[in-house]
């Protein structure tokens, strides 16, 4: 297999207008004889779907949640980027487009993220239009802020709830096309299996997860945007239902799987308090602007943090990196943290968290101004932690927050199977192997609002597709798959938990697969993820009956998909033998511990292509060229 | 902690329901209640029983989807907090706690204390939008809006639909879910256009998927884990009677 990427010729500025002038187009009156399955509905898949409708297709749209308007996107706060320069502080979509490139550590693709910063304009302007409430000045032109280190002020944003505003402008978008019958919503299922009918996607298996029937839907092109794959390490900051499950399984149906073990840590999170722990706390990278990070000098020093003298802490961003301390990027504050509870210096009851210290801060501005800045944030931490962050300072620790790798994509966001479309943090394009903030609802809705829109047009003007229907036999074969898997699923019956599984997955993805990886870690991950999944198959319980709402059923499938993917996952992070963005491998750092690249022998796209449960899956490489912009070694000293 | 559950099981829409009681073990104050849950699912499956069906997702209060009603109230006993955001410390060793789907005649029980809510979806799409196309918006800053607007727009705007106002009505109205949604609009210019329309048809909607009506009892405000007020209630009707009057 040869990996074409299409990009466009001619120059960087001109590839996308140029393209969308030459790609085909569908007659408007033919559109609607064409279906399209979307699936997902958070801003990827519900701005496909309100826009596909919108063009006259006929769309049929999926989602797990009980509505379209509960897709995870809706729990993003920070905000969006965008290259409006509307501060006149020099911003550009050139400038958004270089951040981007550097900030993925050079392992993106440059004509995606261009286009990316191009259409980054549109967005915004279509989200007022929809009557998003972004926030304002008081003269009544749109707020910014800066975001993620950036240094220039392009992030757009509503409250803390930048994420849900902009979902639901998509949402009601989508509600609408559903009233005008161009769409159809399918909520509460589940995608189980993709179905290939003379090499292209041809529809998809789902389960109704009220009734557990087994469904069929056939369509002349699918999109998926079912988002990340975080939860592979049980714990998270994803919501609870994220899984891996559609993007795997068309994996397995022969779409290549990119970069799997480019996820990305977020320094600020809610450190875990205990075993039942079901998901982790962002606490937004905002507070970094005004708090201190420190631990005490001393190992094991298990005293009060008010009790510690100053002279005996250790600011350790600040020692470090004496330039930007503590708003050194998301995977450098991470791994500093984790160094500092390596070297038994962590705090609190696990040991595994550090401080976040507001004293100074306080002193300086008075309770009154930090609570106005970041008196939500407090009142969540002192719900979730039960202390009073005013008083005493915060704990942290970092989490898994986002995954830059999924289903390779060509320009035209198509997949390696024909028709299979893969749309926000689904595919891996746009972030290389380090997400900017802001960035993924950016590239979310650019792929659903400005992207498919035309690519899938000219997917479906130019190629031949006879009509099928579900009484094909490649639905009847993929359902029978689908419903064989939760045959065997039920009739293990065995006595260990699903999420008791789970969160041994994800102990051996945080230890051996997270921060600070090594080619020991990953070799040991790699004989204990598939004893694990043995494990699983001989002593899950998963009681229930399979023809009514069954959570457990749905949960255990998820983890069993896991127990594949974490493989996937460690074996191109062995393969991987440099460090990139959020990707840390011990033995490539320099000698004062920064992550090390090897552009010589690393400057590629791992995708990986699916060879059976437990086989050596094979290797293609799309080669990365960079003409824009050159690769340097980032350094925040 | 140890904790007596009383909790409702109905094997499905159309099954009669009934609360069963259970013992909640070595319940840490840190957990959530919907962790606590969990833990009580995770014995049941170990004994191959079938675990309580529950709704969740976000598990930070921003999604909507946890809706349970704890010793009858919807998300428990603290103002402006989701169920999955309240915490166990919030109880005592020994205390009984009895958990119920939400109960409205819009929203069938699907199992256990997972409800259908759809009949949201359906008000949304009968008009709760600004009916624009993508392509053609013009530039963000085209028309300018007074910071107090935008900011009291985001206020209602915060609505996250899911349903504990119907839950603590009597009359199972709708009216504070919908409403939050009509002020925003028509607050702002881009949703002017479509006001009166608008509005008519989320309220024929509401009454057509069988909501009750409002008798200003205030009880949703109360429950309401985003306290969104009921003055969009009063700015509902001003926007009925308005559009009533612009018929004519
Ligand atoms: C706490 C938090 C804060 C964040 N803050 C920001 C921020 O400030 N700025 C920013 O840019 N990014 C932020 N992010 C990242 C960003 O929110 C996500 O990357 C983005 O929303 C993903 O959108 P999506 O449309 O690709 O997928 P999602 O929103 O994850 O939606 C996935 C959809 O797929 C459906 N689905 C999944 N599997 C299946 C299946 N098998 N069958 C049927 N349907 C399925 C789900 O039901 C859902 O509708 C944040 C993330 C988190 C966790
Ligand atoms: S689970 Fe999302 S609001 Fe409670």
């Amino acid at each position: 297999m040869t990996l074409d990427s299409k990009i466009p010729a001619g120059p960087i500025a001109e590839k996308w207008d140029r393209h969308k002038f030459e790609m085909k187009l569908v007659n408007p009156a033919n559109k609607r004889k064409f279906t399209i399955i979307v699936v997902g509905t958070g801003l990827a898949g519900a701005s496909a779907a309100a826009s596909l409708g919108e063009l006259g297709y006929n769309v049929l749209s999926f989602c797990i949640q009980d509505s379209p308007r509960r897709a995870h996107s809706i729990a993003a706060q920070g905000g969006i980027n965008a290259a409006k320069n509307y501060q006149n502080d020099g911003d550009s979509i050139y400038r958004l487009f270089y951040d981007t490139v550097k900030g993925g550590d050079y392992r993106s693709r440059e004509a995606n993220v261009y286009r990316l910063a191009q259409v980054s304009v549109d967005i915004i302007d279509q989200c007022v239009a929809q009557g998003v409430p972004f926030a304002r000045e008081y003269g009544g032109l749109l707020d910014n802020r800066s975001f993620g280190g950036a240094q220039v002020s392009r992030t757009f944003y509503a409250r803390g709830q930048t994420g849900q505003q902009l979902l639901l402008g998509a949402y009601q978008s989508l509600m609408r096309q559903v009233h005008e019958k161009s769409v159809r919503m399918f909520a509460r299922r589940e995608m189980l299996d993709l179905v290939l009918i003379d090499g292209n996607a041809r529809g998809i298996v789902v389960r109704n997860l009220v009734t557990g029937e087994i469904e069929k839907y056939a369509a002349d092109a699918v999109c998926l945007a079912t988002g990340g794959y975080g939860t592979v390490y049980y714990l998270s900051t994803n919501a609870v239902n994220s899984n891996v499950t559609a993007a795997w399984r068309a994996h397995k149906r022969g779409a290549l799987f990119a970069n799997p073990c480019f996820t990305q840590i977020h320094p600020t999170c809610i450190p875990v308090s205990g075993d039942h722990q079901s998901k982790l706390t962002l606490m937004s990278e905002s507070l970094r602007n005004d708090g201190r990070v420190w631990v005490p000098k001393q190992k094991g020093d298990r005293r009060s943090p008010e009790q510690i003298p100053e002279e005996e802490r250790d600011y350790y961003l600040e020692r470090k990196y004496p330039s930007f301390g503590n708003l050194v990027p998301r995977d450098v504050a991470s791994r500093n943290a984790k160094q500092a509870c390596d070297d038994g210096r962590g705090v609190g009851e696990s040991g595994l968290a550090v401080y976040l210290d507001f004293k100074d801060a306080i002193k300086r501005l008075g309770p009154e101004v930090i609570k106005e800045k970041y008196g939500n944030l407090f009142h969540m931490y002192q719900k979730i932690t039960d202390e009073n962050p005013y008083e005493v300072p915060m704990r942290i620790y970092p989490a898994i927050h986002y995954t830059m790798g999924g289903l390779w994509v060509d320009y035209n966001l198509m997949s390696t199977i024909p028709g299979l479309h893969v749309l926000g943090e689904a595919n891996f394009s746009d972030h290389g192997a380090n997400r900017l903030g802001a960035s993924a609802l950016m590239q979310g809705l650019a792929d659903g609002y400005f992207v498919i829109p035309y690519t899938i047009g000219h997917y479906l003007a130019s190629t031949p597709l006879p009509k099928v229907t579900t009484d094909h036999d490649a639905f009847k074969q993929a359902a029978d798959n689908v419903q064989q898997r939760i045959n065997t699923l039920l009739s293990v019956k065995g006595n260990r938990g699903i999420r008791e599984i789970h969160r041994e997955l994800g102990r051996i993805m945080w230890d051996d697969v997270g921060m600070a990886r090594t080619q020991e870690s990953l070799t040991r991950a790699l004989t204990e993820i598939p004893k694990l999944r043995e494990e699983f198959w001989h002593s899950v319980s998963v009681p229930g009956s399979p023809d009514n709402l069954n959570q457990s059923l749905e949960y255990a499938g998820r983890v069993a998909d896991y127990l594949e993917f974490a493989e996937l996952l460690a074996l191109d992070a062995l393969e991987r033998r440099e460090s990139c963005g959020g990707h840390f491998r011990e033995e490539s750092q320099t000698p004062d511990g920064e992550a090390l690249r090897d552009d010589e022998h690393y400057s590629y796209v791992a995708a990986w292509e699916f060879q059976g449960v437990g086989k050596r899956p094979e290797l293609h490489k799309e080669e990365l060229v960079f003409d824009e912009v050159h690769p340097t070694q980032r350094s925040y000293k | 902690m140890r904790l007596n559950l009383k909790i409702w099981r109905q094997a499905g829409p159309n099954a009669a329901g009934r609360l069963v009681d259970y013992v909640a073990e070595n319940v840490s104050p840190d957990m959530s209640f919907l962790e606590m849950l969990d833990v009580v699912n995770e014995s049941l499956l170990r004994k191959g029983e079938e675990s309580i069906a529950f709704d969740s997702d976000c598990r930070e209060g921003i999604c909507g989807m946890c809706s349970l009603v704890v010793n009858g109230v919807p998300h428990g006993p603290d103002r402006g907090t989701t169920v999955c955001q309240l915490h166990m410390r919030r109880f005592k060793d020994g205390d009984t706690i009895t958990i119920e789907p939400w109960r409205a005649r819009a929203f069938p029980v699907v199992k256990d204390l997972v409800v259908d809510r759809s009949a949201f979806d359906r008000i949304i799409a009968a008009g709760g939008y600004v009916s624009i196309n993508c392509g053609g918006a013009p530039d963000g800053n085209a028309i300018p809006i007074p910071k107090d607007v935008a900011e009291a727009a985001m206020d209602s705007a915060q609505c996250i639909a899911c349903g504990a106002c119907v839950a603590a009505c009597k009359n199972a109205s709708a009216h504070l879910f919908m409403s939050a949604k009509i002020s925003q609009l028509a607050l702002l210019p881009q949703g002017d256009a479509e006001r009166e329309r608008r509005v008519v048809a989320m309220i024929e909607q509401a009454d057509a998927e069988g909501f009750g009506s409002c008798s200003n009892e205030a009880e949703c405000e109360a429950v309401c884990p985003k306290e969104i007020p009921i003055s969009n209630i009063a700015k509902m009707t001003r926007e009925y009677v308005r559009a009533v009057l612009a018929a004519k």
